[in-house]
This record gives structure tokens, C-alpha cells and sequence, in this order.
């Protein structure tokens, strides 16, 4: 286990992480009002009273956002408390109108679970998740609009967020980045978040600290709305070496919040004064703890969507998917909910039992369908492919009514004519001979043009079978059923 | 437990107010007096109350999940000291 | 034609109703009265366009048979209340020019029933102050005076007393977080009605200690603030601290007979040094009670002389975090600064008054790392057995006796530089704030100088109705009828 480390002058340290991801949460409305949460509006245009903390206004929580904290709980495994508290962290910003945010301190709703990721050489590990609170976004300040002013927006302001804590579990760039996936993921497959980061629905406040294996835990610095995977591994990577080369010149580490840029990779202390942060936590007196019952819990936890660990235990162990592409499968909610699609309309469409397709279906889904997007540019939401088609085609192939080399040309007609596969192939005579009597007509007609070399096969030239079928290929242009072409020719060419 | 001038400094600059230098003094003894006071607490055997943060007792009441309010940015700007092009606007930060 | 001013809420109801004089004439004649009693500074801003437009239309609903209890009755708002377009600043530099795109709950009840709004009433700032001295808009004038010598109407509610006691209001709101209704009555000889925390909605109200705050009437009679009150409350959904129950009709619970209730009398409220004639009076309604057929308890309230320190823990802390929206971003003033942090802290040092500044500072410190525990955590639980106190002593009484305040009012300026002595005001009416049970001063007498003296009823937790019972026994048996001179006509 010595890959995680990293080769100081003075020996191996070890780095350690750990992650507070944000997760906006999925609702119409905000967290203590009834303005809109959608993305892109006008500024100032989603901002109640309440949002702009007008004098006298008052918060009064959304039902749906304890369920989908409750939701997410439940999904990545956690204790739920029953009851929790909000309270005021107070401070002063400019996109913070009410000089606090209320968020949830001792008692959060959500406590203790484990979440699982899996890492590229194929291991497994387990990182600990303290706890989820619910809280409240600020509004966005704009730097960059005016030389002396900034710019603030309070749509933001008031939307319900997540904040998912993690342990200090984990040790390495790429066990972070994994980890900041499998929680998109789950929030994604439990539909609490859509986790976008483009839109900052997603982000990490990424916790690094770094000491000699087998130390206590050194200064950690806290790196601020990281919002992408690729970037919490440069954050990572480079804040570890970072605070490396500081120790081993003689510095030491100084506890600190700092911003990522992108342009270099690296990170730097954000220039804002970060004066004693004293919160001066307490409990919001304008609300009451929040209680519900363990019928709420379990009727929630009922209806829970399929999620991905289970998932993937499922296509391995009921469908025999191989471990490799039901990760791949299982790593973005829309590709498994696609394959589930193709294989529910190939099992019908052949009465067949899904276990005995699955891994066709899964191997075109995985190669043919996801090369063709990945050449287009698209995700599988924008794929104009319907799951109905794609099973349609795999039917086809499966029947024997095409081959499964005239299947890739019958693709690239539905990616262009956007029809259905079975109509493609009647519409351009694509479909498999396999009618005995033509293919023996063919045939016939072959061993009668090449007699010189019927006679070399029947003196023991073998190799010459892959002419004789290729000419039958050639002749039926590709349609031919290679099977039937065997069963006949072979026969014929003995004499 | 007693307030000097550098604390007062520190929670005045923690409340955002500007507490001039030669105010500093006598505001500490002004807190200390009222600290003082409020210090008989400590008389009180608390062991084992759970602190009252509400007097109501009563679920907390949930709303439905449905955008019934916003959409008023000209309410909402109208008494801005400074707003511009439908910004709040406030002196420049850096970060 | 008749001094309208001088009517009763219920008395003006009735003329109402009788069709003796209408709605626009009672407020005319309000209107005017405030004219000639600018001296006081009971008012900081007067409506007299809506009041008259709200007056046609309370005429209407008379004419039209769908009249309520406050329809058509002229009275005074408290600054404190959010009220559309008007002025709204709870008396406070910082809020200056602010004009609310909102109606609180509260005042939207009372205009929904009919009610007409004269106007905004002076306080003190944010309702931090027992005298009303606090005000950006400049310290109110008790409307009653011994010779020359000006007189605080108590606070925080000063204006709302002052308006009332002086005429120019037949009725006002309040707002109470630890007497700042029920001591100014007592000092301006009126009724000042708390009800149990929760009964009004918060929704609108300028916060100052949200778990604290609570609405209320202030009004000549115990049957104007039944009528007043029952206008006033409902359920809100917009206040998670409004509780979920029904309004009663408070007014029909005044029946006068009181046999048989059980009135504890609290040992502990026998304070060192406290004016004879304030235990005198005392003493006098314990006996009215009695002659009316009351069971009178002795009872304990052993936390009662923590209820002032825990009291200025909380309300500090909360008013702390409460008013840390004021900083000149989205309303009220702004002075400018080098950056964002020099913006901020020249704002609030140039709008929040020396009492607001001492209190955010007091509440920040207690909240602050390594003094929440011994200081806010600890009045917490103190708060806990504050209350507790209260639920045995309503084991065995139904009522409780105490005066409203330690002394009558007193002179302007008098207590100005002594924080501690302007809290110590409240020393009666904190604890069962802390409780958030309902409580109501009675005007019951006169000091030697002849400035008015109050006695406090509280009653159990949402049983308002027998709190008023008793109230209304006690103001009949007291027949206070002193009224101030007129000085300043
Ligand atoms: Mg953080
Ligand atoms: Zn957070």
C-alpha cells in the first residue's frame, strides 16, 4: 500500500481527506419560501420577501425537502434522526441578506453511513459519511460586472442544499474523486439532486491534510466550491504537495479556507479576510425542531428507487453481466435506466428470458450504442435512439432476420433516419436469406462456375471453404445466413 | 469572566460595528456591569434541564412544495439603498 | 357635537352601530386631536388619507351589515408593524425611509375587520428600552404630569400608551417581548393586554427576540382589549411559532363573576425597597379579589429573580442575530465604505442607537465561541425552570396577582444613563414572558404624586378568556377613572 504515499526528501506521507459535498436539493420551491429554485432566471426575478430577509419575514420549511434529505439518508445507508434542529450560523456577506444562514449544527437530520467506491484497478473501499444536514444557499455576488461594485442575485438565496459530510477516509486523489462520484450518483439514482455541477447544484469543500503514516492528523486546509471531479483530484494532488514541500522546507501548514484555479490547477488562500470565524451558532427561534415519525422513514425508504450498488449486484448476479460492464452501466442512472429499457423491449420482443439476452444487450449498449454517442458528442439523454428501436434491433439479430454485420449498417440508418429498425430493413432489402432453396440455387451455380477448384477442395485443399462462402456472400450481397450457407455448401462440395 | 477593551474590539468587529477607539473603554465597562449582573445565574443548580429554546410545543408546520411566491424584483429593489440593472449592488469584494 | 375621542372602543362600536355618527367623523376628530397633541410625539408619521378612505369603507360595511367588533374604530399601529407603503422603521435610524411591499398578519386582521389606521406610534428603538427614550424619532411624553416635570409612558410600547391615554387613539397595538405592553399601561393608567405567545402571528412584526415578541392591544377598557385581541389573533401559516388553535370570542367570557377562581399571590414578587404604595395597592387588589368571591393562594415562584438575567441573555442573543440584516444592502441607510466589511460596520454604527449597540454587543458576546455554554445555554435552562415554576403554581391557582411594575412612571431622563436601572422596569412582567403565558395590567390606582399605578393579572397558556374575566372584575372594583390633563391643547 505504499502507491497512496508521496515520496518526500524526508520519506512517505500520506495524505488525508475529506469532503463536504453541497447538494442542491430536487424542489419546485426554496427551502423556507415559496419562491422557485429553476436555474437561469432573471436576477432578483426567484427572491421572495423571505429571501431577501425583509424585516419581519419569517421561514417556514418545505415538506418535500426533508423527504428528499430523508431519501438521501436512506440511500447512502445513514441513521435518521427524528428529530433535528435548525440553527443560525451567523456572519455577514453580501449574498447572505439575513446575516445568517440557517443550517442544522448539533442536530442534523441525517447521521452515520458508509458509502462504497469503486476504485479503477478494480478494488472496492468504504469511506464513512458523519452526517447531512439541511441548509440554506446564499445568493450569488458578480465580481466582475462593474470596476468598484459588486453584483448581487438572491435567486439563489434560500434554495434548500444538502451538505453531505464525510470522514477523513480517504487517502488519495482518486479515492476523493470517487467518492465525490458515488455520491452524485446516489443523490441522482435517489432523485434528491440532479448533481449538476455546470449549474453549481453540485460542489466540495475539499479537506486536505497530510502527515508521516502512522502520525495524528496534521493541519488540514479546506479548499472551497470545487465543482468537478477532475478538479477535486487537482486539489487534492496538488494541496497534498503543496503542504509537503512546506513541511519538509521547514514551514508548517496553516489551517485555512482557499479557492482552486483553474487556470493553473493549483490552489491559493482566498483573499477575503477570514478574521476568527466565530458562528456563533444557536437554535433558529423563528422555527421548531423538526420531528416526523418512523412511519414517514420507512414508507420513504419503501418507495425508494433501485440504487446503484444494488443495482450492480443485480446485473451480475440475475443477469450475468460481467462485473466490468455493469460498472459501466451502472455509473450514470440514464445508461442503466437505457439498458433496462433495451432489454425489457428485446426480452418481449423475442419471448425470451432477459438473463439469457442481457449480455448481448449489454455488450451493444456498452460498444456499439455508447462508440456511436461518444463519436456524436452526446449523453444518452440526447440520444435520439429509442430504447423500443434498439431492442427491436437486437431482436432482429437475435431471430435471424439480419446478421449481425448488416445490424451495424441498419444502426447507421436509424442514426440518420431516426426509423424504426424492422422498417429499415424491409424498406432496403436488408433482411438475411435464409431460404434453403435460393441459397442451394446460389450455391449450385457457384460450384458449377468453379469447377477447377471443387476439384482442389475434394483433394484435401480445406481452406478454400472461405472462398466458396465468401462468393455466396458476395452473390446475396451480405444477406445470406452464414449458418445456412455451411449446412448447405459443405454437403455439396464432398460431392 | 470580564470584558476589556481588545474584547470589545473583537465582538464589535464580530457584529459589524464600528466602536471608536476612545469608546472602547467605557463600552467594556458598560458590558461588564450588565455581565456582572447576569452572572447571579450561576447560582442556579441547572443539572440535568433541558434548555427551553421555544415555548410552543407543536409540530413544526410543513408546507407543500409549490412556487407560490417571488416573481416581484421591483418589490424587492424598491428599497435598496443601491440597485443596479436588477442587482443589489455593494461596494467591490475580493476574494 | 360629542368628543368622540373620549369614547371607549366598545362604546364607539356601539355609537357605530346605532348610526349616532359614522366612521369618518370619529376619525376626523381623532385626526384633528393628534393635531394638537404633537408635543407628546405619540406619533411618528400619521395616515389621515387612508385612515379617511379606510373610514368610507368602514362606513360601507356598517351601512352594508357585515360590520365586525374593530369596525370603524380609529387606532394607532405600533412602528414595529410592517404596513404597506407606510412607514415601518420600528423607530430606528438604520430602517430610515423604509416603506414595506407587505402587510403583517396582525394589521391585515385588524383592517380586514375594519379597523382604521391613524398612524404609526412611536417606541423605542427595535422596542429595546422601558421609557421610550430610545427612539431615533425622539423620546415620547407620558400624557400624564406632576406640575411642569415631564414623565416617561414606559416602553417599549410608549407611543401606543401615550396615544391612548392622551385621547388621540381610541385603541392601539403593542408588542410585548418583556412588559413593553403591560408596563407602559401601568404608567399611563390603561389596559395592556399580552397574550400567550404563539396567539398572534409574528409574520410582519419587526423582530427583536423572536421567541420572546408578541402582539397585543393597549386600550382603555378590559372589554376593548377582549374585542381588540379576538381581531388581532389567528393562526398563520406563515409563523412557525403561531399556534394552531381557535380564536375564541374573548369578549364573552367577561362575565363579571369571578367565585371561585383561585388567585395565587407569589411570595417572591415581595421585592426589597419596593414603594409602599405599590405593596399598598397590592394588598388592595388582593382584597378586591376576595370581596368578589375569589379564592385567594399563596404561591412560589422560586426562579422569579433569575427571570431578569436570563431574560437579557436571550433577548440580547436573539436581538443579536435578529438585526444583523441591517446592513445597508437591501433597505433602510447605508454609509458608504472602503469595502463591504467598512460598509457594514460604519452603517450600524451610524443607525443602531447606544442601547440597540449595547444589546447586539451584549448578545453577541454570549453567543460567541466559549461563552455560549456558561451564559446562553445556561439561561436557556434557567428559562426551562422558569416555566416550570409557573406549571405547578397553576396546579393550585388559575390567576395570578402582581403588580405591573416597580414604580410609577418617572421623570424623562431619569434612568437614561443607568442600563441596569431601566431593565430592573421589567422585573414583574419578564418572567412570565419567559413563559410565554398571557398577561394583562389593570389600572388600579395612583401614586402620591398622582401618576398612575397598575396591577398584572397572568393567566394559564391560551385560557386568555378567564385571564380577561378576572381583569374586568378587577377594573370594575378598582374604578379607575383618573384621566390626564389635557396640558399640551
Ligand atoms: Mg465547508
Ligand atoms: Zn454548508
Amino acid at each position: 500500500m505504499t502507491k497512496n504515499l508521496i515520496q518526500g526528501i524526508t520519506g512517505n506521507w500520506e495524505i488525508v481527506i475529506g469532503l463536504e459535498v453541497h447538494a442542491q436539493v430536487k424542489s419546485e420551491s426554496k427551502l423556507f419560501s415559496g419562491a422557485a429554485t429553476a436555474f437561469g432566471a432573471e436576477p432578483n426575478s426567484q427572491v421572495s420577501f423571505i429571501c431577501a430577509a425583509m424585516p419581519g419575514m419569517l421561514p417556514v420549511i418545505n415538506e418535500e425537502c426533508v423527504r428528499q434529505a430523508i431519501r438521501t439518508g436512506l440511500a447512502m445507508g445513514c441513521k435518521i434522526n427524528l428529530r433535528s434542529v435548525f440553527d443560525r450560523k451567523n456572519y455577514f456577506y453580501a449574498d447572505l441578506p439575513q446575516g445568517y444562514q440557517i443550517s442544522q449544527f448539533k442536530d442534523p437530520i441525517v447521521g452515520e453511513g458508509t458509502i462504497i467506491v469503486d476504485l479503477e484497478d478494480g478494488s472496492k473501499k468504504t469511506i464513512g459519511v458523519e452526517r447531512l444536514h439541511l441548509e440554506q444557499d446564499a445568493g450569488k455576488s458578480m465580481h466582475d460586472q462593474h470596476p468598484d461594485l459588486t453584483y448581487v442575485d438572491l435567486n439563489r438565496s434560500g434554495v434548500a442544499l444538502m451538505e453531505i459530510v464525510s470522514m477523513p477516509d480517504m487517502r488519495s486523489p482518486e479515492e476523493a474523486s470517487a467518492y465525490f462520484r458515488k455520491i452524485r450518483s446516489i443523490v441522482r439514482y435517489a432523485g434528491t439532486s440532479d448533481g449538476n455541477m455546470d449549474q453549481g447544484s453540485m460542489r466540495a469543500d475539499v479537506n486536505v491534510s497530510v502527515r508521516k503514516v502512522g502520525d495524528p492528523l496534521g493541519t488540514r486546509t479546506e479548499t472551497k466550491n470545487v465543482n468537478s471531479l477532475r478538479y477535486v483530484y487537482q486539489v487534492v494532488e496538488s494541496e497534498a504537495k503543496r503542504q509537503v514541500a512546506l513541511i519538509e522546507d521547514g514551514g508548517t501548514v496553516k489551517q485555512e479556507t482557499r479557492l482552486f484555479d483553474v487556470a493553473t490547477g493549483t490552489t491559493r488562500p482566498m483573499r477575503s479576510k477570514e478574521d476568527a470565524h466565530d458562528y456563533r451558532y444557536f437554535p433558529d427561534p423563528d422555527l421548531l425542531p423538526l420531528e416526523f415519525s418512523q412511519e414517514l422513514v420507512d414508507e420513504l425508504k419503501e418507495a425508494l428507487p433501485e440504487l446503484p450498488d444494488a443495482k450492480h449486484a443485480r446485473f451480475t448476479a440475475d443477469l450475468n453481466i460481467s462485473d466490468y460492464a455493469a460498472n459501466v452501466l451502472v455509473s450514470e442512472k440514464e445508461n442503466a435506466d437505457y439498458f433496462e429499457s433495451v432489454l425489457a423491449a428485446f426480452a418481449e420482443k423475442t419471448g425470451k428470458k432477459p438473463s439469457e439476452l442481457a449480455t448481448a444487450c449489454a455488450n451493444w449498449v456498452t460498444s456499439e450504442l455508447f462508440g456511436a454517442l461518444k463519436k456524436l458528442g452526446e449523453n444518452i439523454s440526447e440520444c435520439s435512439i429509442l430504447p423500443s428501436h434498439a431492442g427491436e434491433l437486437l431482436a432482429l439479430i437475435d431471430d435471424g432476420v439480419i446478421s449481425g454485420r448488416i445490424a451495424k449498417d441498419v444502426f447507421e440508418f436509424m442514426l440518420s433516419e431516426k426509423k424504426p429498425p424492422a422498417q429499415i430493413v424491409e424498406e432496403k432489402g436488408m433482411k438475411q436469406v435464409s431460404d434453403t432453396g435460393a441459397i442451394e440455387a446460389i450455391i449450385d451455380k457457384i460450384l458449377a462456375d468453379n469447377e477447377d477448384k471443387v476439384i482442389q477442395y475434394r483433394g484435401g485443399k480445406d481452406k478454400l471453404l472461405g472462398f466458396f462462402v465468401g462468393q455466396v456472400m458476395k452473390q446475396t450481397g451480405g444477406k445470406a445466413n452464414p449458418q445456412v450457407v455451411n449446412k448447405l455448401l459443405k454437403p455439396k462440395l464432398k460431392g | 469572566m470580564s470584558v476589556d477593551k481588545d474584547t470589545v474590539a473583537k465582538i464589535a468587529n464580530l457584529a459589524r460595528i464600528d466602536v471608536p477607539e476612545e469608546r472602547r473603554e467605557s463600552l467594556a465597562g458598560e458590558l461588564n456591569n450588565i455581565l456582572n449582573w447576569i452572572e447571579q445565574l450561576s447560582e442556579v443548580d441547572t443539572d440535568g434541564v433541558e434548555p427551553m429554546t421555544s415555548v410552543v410545543s407543536q409540530p413544526l408546520f410543513r408546507r407543500a412544495d409549490k412556487v407560490t411566491d417571488g416573481g416581484y424584483r421591483d418589490q424587492i429593489l424598491a428599497n435598496a439603498p443601491t440597485s443596479e440593472h436588477g442587482f443589489f449592488a455593494v461596494p467591490k469584494v475580493l476574494e | 357635537m360629542t368628543d368622540l375621542t373620549k369614547l371607549t372602543l366598545s362604546q364607539a362600536r356601539s355609537g357605530l352601530d346605532k348610526g349616532d355618527f359614522s366612521a369618518r367623523e370619529i376619525t376626523q376628530q381623532h385626526l384633528k386631536a393628534i393635531e394638537s397633541a404633537k408635543a407628546l410625539n405619540a406619533y411618528i408619521v400619521t395616515t389621515e388619507e387612508t385612515a379617511l378612505a379606510q373610514a368610507d369603507n368602514a362606513d360601507a360595511m356598517i351601512k352594508a351589515g357585515t360590520a365586525k367588533g374593530m369596525t370603524g374604530i380609529p387606532i394607532g399601529i405600533k412602528d414595529l408593524y410592517c404596513t404597506k407603503g407606510v412607514h415601518s422603521c420600528s423607530a430606528s435610524k438604520i430602517l430610515k425611509g423604509f416603506k414595506p411591499e407587505y402587510e403583517s398578519t396582525v394589521t391585515q386582521n385588524l383592517f380586514d375587520d375594519g379597523a382604521i389606521m391613524l398612524g404609526k406610534t412611536n417606541m423605542d428603538e427595535f422596542a429595546m428600552g422601558s421609557s421610550n427614550e430610545t427612539s431615533y424619532y425622539g423620546a415620547v411624553k407620558n400624557p400624564w404630569r406632576v406640575g411642569d416635570k415631564d414623565y416617561v409612558p414606559g416602553g417599549s410600547s410608549g407611543g401606543s400608551v401615550a396615544a391612548v391615554a392622551a385621547d388621540i387613539a381610541i385603541a392601539t397595538t403593542g408588542t410585548d417581548t418583556g412588559g413593553s405592553i403591560r408596563q407602559p399601561a401601568s404608567f399611563t393608567g390603561l389596559v395592556g393586554f399580552k397574550p400567550t405567545y404563539g396567539r398572534c402571528s409574528r409574520w410582519g412584526m419587526i423582530a427583536f427576540s423572536s421567541s420572546l415578541d408578541q402582539a397585543g392591544p393597549v386600550t382603555k377598557t378590559v372589554r376593548d382589549a377582549a374585542i381588540m385581541l379576538e381581531s388581532m389573533a389567528s393562526y398563520d401559516e406563515k409563523d412557525s411559532t403561531s399556534i394552531n388553535v381557535p380564536v375564541p370570542n374573548f369578549e364573552a367570557s367577561l362575565k363579571g363573576d369571578i367565585r371561585g377562581v383561585k388567585v395565587g399571590i407569589p411570595k417572591e414578587y415581595y421585592l426589597e425597597g419596593m414603594p409602599v404604595e405599590i405593596e399598598k395597592l397590592w394588598q388592595q387588589g388582593i382584597q378586591w379579589l376576595k370581596e368578589a368571591g375569589a379564592e385567594i393562594v399563596d404561591i412560589s415562584l422560586p426562579h422569579t429573580k433569575y427571570a431578569l438575567p436570563t431574560y437579557y441573555i436571550v433577548a440580547p442573543a436573539e436581538c443579536s442575530s435578529n438585526l444583523a440584516r441591517y446592513d445597508g444592502v437591501k433597505y433602510g441607510m447605508r454609509v458608504q465604505g472602503d469595502s463591504l466589511d467598512d460598509m457594514y460596520s460604519k452603517t450600524r454604527a451610524a443607525g443602531f442607537g447606544e442601547e440597540v449597540q449595547r444589546r447586539i454587543l451584549i448578545g453577541t458576546y454570549v453567543l460567541s465561541a466559549g461563552y455560549y455554554d456558561a451564559y446562553y445555554l445556561k439561561a436557556q435552562r434557567v428559562r426551562a425552570l422558569i416555566a416550570e415554576d409557573f406549571n405547578k403554581a397553576y396546579e393550585i391557582c388559575d390567576v395570578i396577582l402582581t403588580p405591573t411594575a416597580p414604580s410609577a412612571a418617572f421623570a424623562l431622563g431619569d434612568k437614561l444613563d443607568d442600563p441596569l436601572a431601566m431593565y430592573l422596569n421589567d422585573v414583574f412582567t419578564v418572567p412570565a414572558s419567559l413563559a410565554g403565558l398571557p398577561g394583562i395590567s389593570v389600572p388600579a390606582g395612583l401614586d402620591n404624586n398622582g401618576l398612575p399605578l397598575g396591577l398584572q393579572l397572568l393567566g394559564k397558556a391560551f385560557e386568555e378568556g378567564a385571564l380577561l374575566n378576572a381583569a374586568e372584575v378587577l377594573e370594575s372594583a378598582a374604578a379607575f377613572t383618573a384621566k390626564a390633563q389635557k396640558w399640551w391643547l
